[in-house]
């Protein structure tokens, strides 16, 4: 496994590595699908939006380390060499530990937030998009307070708008933050909702597409009102 | 872990299977013809009918111990639905996970058959511990209400709803009794909810309590109590009433069970929802389905003990 630097070269490759591919699949059989069951319980409405196949683009809000593993358990196991969620590289690929589970296990593709030297961050998730990957990205950039969402940043319009064909399906979930918020390690058990929203196409503006998918998530929100939580 | 070969108990089981068969044929059979029967609510109310029954006969019919830990894990999901429903505060989420804890520490109060503890271990001991790790949590915004609403929870999903694993320890060593006292409750309380909803589609009309439930109608009201007395007469083999005064316990079973369905639905009026969750298809939550037995478990048990054992 090379270093965090040859970050665009190594995120192609990982997902396909036999050895980890086991660990993987083994990782959400035997833990995350039964947590998911068992400590979790998901409220899932509008399954039949979810892609069948990729490529594809999920954008959900992000509260939670759970936000991750819980939307890769709503596809077929099948399906999970086709997962690739894109994190942060200052983030996941500082500690050596977290940056071999955010690879071989979550398989993750690393993302540049701040790229230097004219690099392009956004080449590898074209390239996982051109396979045929299904990509999961949180707009909003970090976990932030748990169960606010934040404005969104326009990278996925830049991604959209050099794959226009790709869907970008919007998911908006509840209940995470509360069972793990940002910065505590106990687990509580909370019931799970998750909204699937109707695909977003892109629509040949930046401002306009951002529009629309703060709009479909504010739409999301308000199928299902949550409880107070301060 | 083994099977009980108790022929009563093979039997009573065999019969909710055969109802289950009617309602089966009468749903996806007749309802083709009939739309009213075939309703996609219907059709999905008797196919979890299907997995809630085989669940609970599988965990009646293996030890003392699977049925133990079958209602409590039916306690956590009521206890998780609960609490994700209401208003909860960020401070309290370990609270919470207390709370959470109380439920295998009740349980194992009633394995081990330790009465005394069982009674008062969430009345006494939870009441006074959860808003003393509250105050070590030091938020005082909403404590009243976090403090109440918590405890609320707890009695009601899980020190309530182990009135019905203490059923199980009543007779002592005789496990396929206690067996009995528990399919009686659990078969007596669902039968009124469904005949409480069966005769106030066929002829309701006038309703209880408007304004809390619209759905509740004085012929459902009275055409449940009645088909629980008779059911609960005819079932008086699975305990040591005689048959009369089994009618009676289901009638009042029908009352008790008609005031627990009346409570959540006033919960939920509260808290602006329909259902508790979408865990039974039809049914709603959790919670939608174990209301009335929140109320008819602790009123059977206590009076079972006090006549009979």
């Amino acid at each position: 496994m090379s270093g965090p630097t040859s970050a665009t070269t190594t995120g192609a490759t990982t997902a396909s590595d036999r050895p980890a591919a086991l660990l993987r699949w083994l990782f959400f059989s035997l833990i995350v699908r039964p947590a998911v069951l068992v400590l979790l319980g998901l409220n899932l409405r509008h399954r039949e939006r979810l892609p069948k196949q990729g490529p594809a683009i999920l954008v959900a809000n992000h509260n939670s380390h759970l936000d991750t593993p819980v939307l890769m358990s709503l596809f077929p196991q099948r399906l999970l060499p086709r997962l690739r969620p894109v994190a942060a590289v200052d983030y996941f690929l500082k500690d050596a530990r977290r940056a071999w589970f955010a690879r071989n296990i979550m398989g993750i593709i690393p993302l540049e937030r701040r790229p230097e030297g004219g690099a392009d961050p956004l080449l590898p998730l074209e390239r996982a998009l051109d396979r045929g990957d299904i990509l999961i990205l949180f707009p909003e950039g970090t976990r932030g307070e748990p169960e606010k969402m934040t404005a969104l940043k326009s990278g996925i319009a830049h991604l959209a708008r050099r794959r226009p064909d790709v869907p970008v399906v919007p998911i908006f979930i509840h209940g995470l933050g509360k069972a793990l918020p940002k910065g505590e390690a106990l687990l509580v058990p909370f019931f799970v909702d998750l909204f699937v929203g109707e695909a977003i196409a892109w629509s040949g503006d930046r401002a306009r597409f951002m529009e629309d998918l703060a709009a479909r998530f504010e739409g999301l929100a308000h199928e299902a009102p949550p409880p107070d939580w301060q | 872990m083994f099977v009980r070969l108790d022929p009563t108990i093979w039997w009573t089981i065999a019969g909710i299977y055969a109802v289950l068969l009617l309602a089966s044929v009468l749903v996806f059979g007749v309802g083709r013809r009939v739309p009213a029967l075939g309703s996609r609510d219907l059709c999905q109310r008797v196919t979890s009918w299907w997995i809630m029954a085989t669940l609970f006969a599988i965990a009646i019919l293996l030890d003392r111990i699977a049925s133990l830990v079958f209602l409590g894990f039916v306690s956590f999901l009521a206890l998780k639905e609960y609490l994700s429903l209401i208003p909860t505060r960020r401070a309290d989420r370990r609270v919470l996970f207390l709370a959470y804890l109380a439920i295998p520490v009740q349980y194992w109060w009633v394995g081990t058959e330790w009465y005394g503890m069982f009674i008062i271990f969430i009345p006494v001991y939870m009441f006074l511990l959860l808003p003393v790790r509250m105050v070590l949590a030091g938020e005082t915004q909403g404590f009243l209400r976090a403090a109440g609403t918590v405890h609320w929870g707890l009695t009601i999903c899980v020190f309530s709803l182990s009135h019905a694993a203490y059923l199980l320890m009543l007779p002592g060593d005789d496990a396929a009794a206690g067996a009995g006292l528990l399919l009686f409750l659990v078969i007596v309380t669902e039968a009124n909810d469904v005949a409480q909803y069966f005769w106030g589609k066929l002829f309701g009309r006038a309703r209880v309590t408007p304004s809390i439930s619209p759905n509740k109608t004085w012929a459902g009201l009275i055409g449940g109590i009645l088909t629980s007395a008779v059911l609960a007469g005819l079932l008086a083999f699975l305990t040591p009433m005689s048959w009369w005064i089994a009618a009676l316990i289901g009638a009042a079973g029908g009352i008790a069970g008609f005031c627990g369905d009346l409570v959540m639905s006033a919960v939920k009026r509260d808290l602006g929802i329909k259902d508790t969750g979408g865990m039974l298809p039809g049914h709603g939550g959790i919670l939608d389905r174990v209301d009335s037995l929140v109320f008819t478990a602790p009123l059977f048990m206590h009076f079972i003990r006090y006549f009979y054992y």
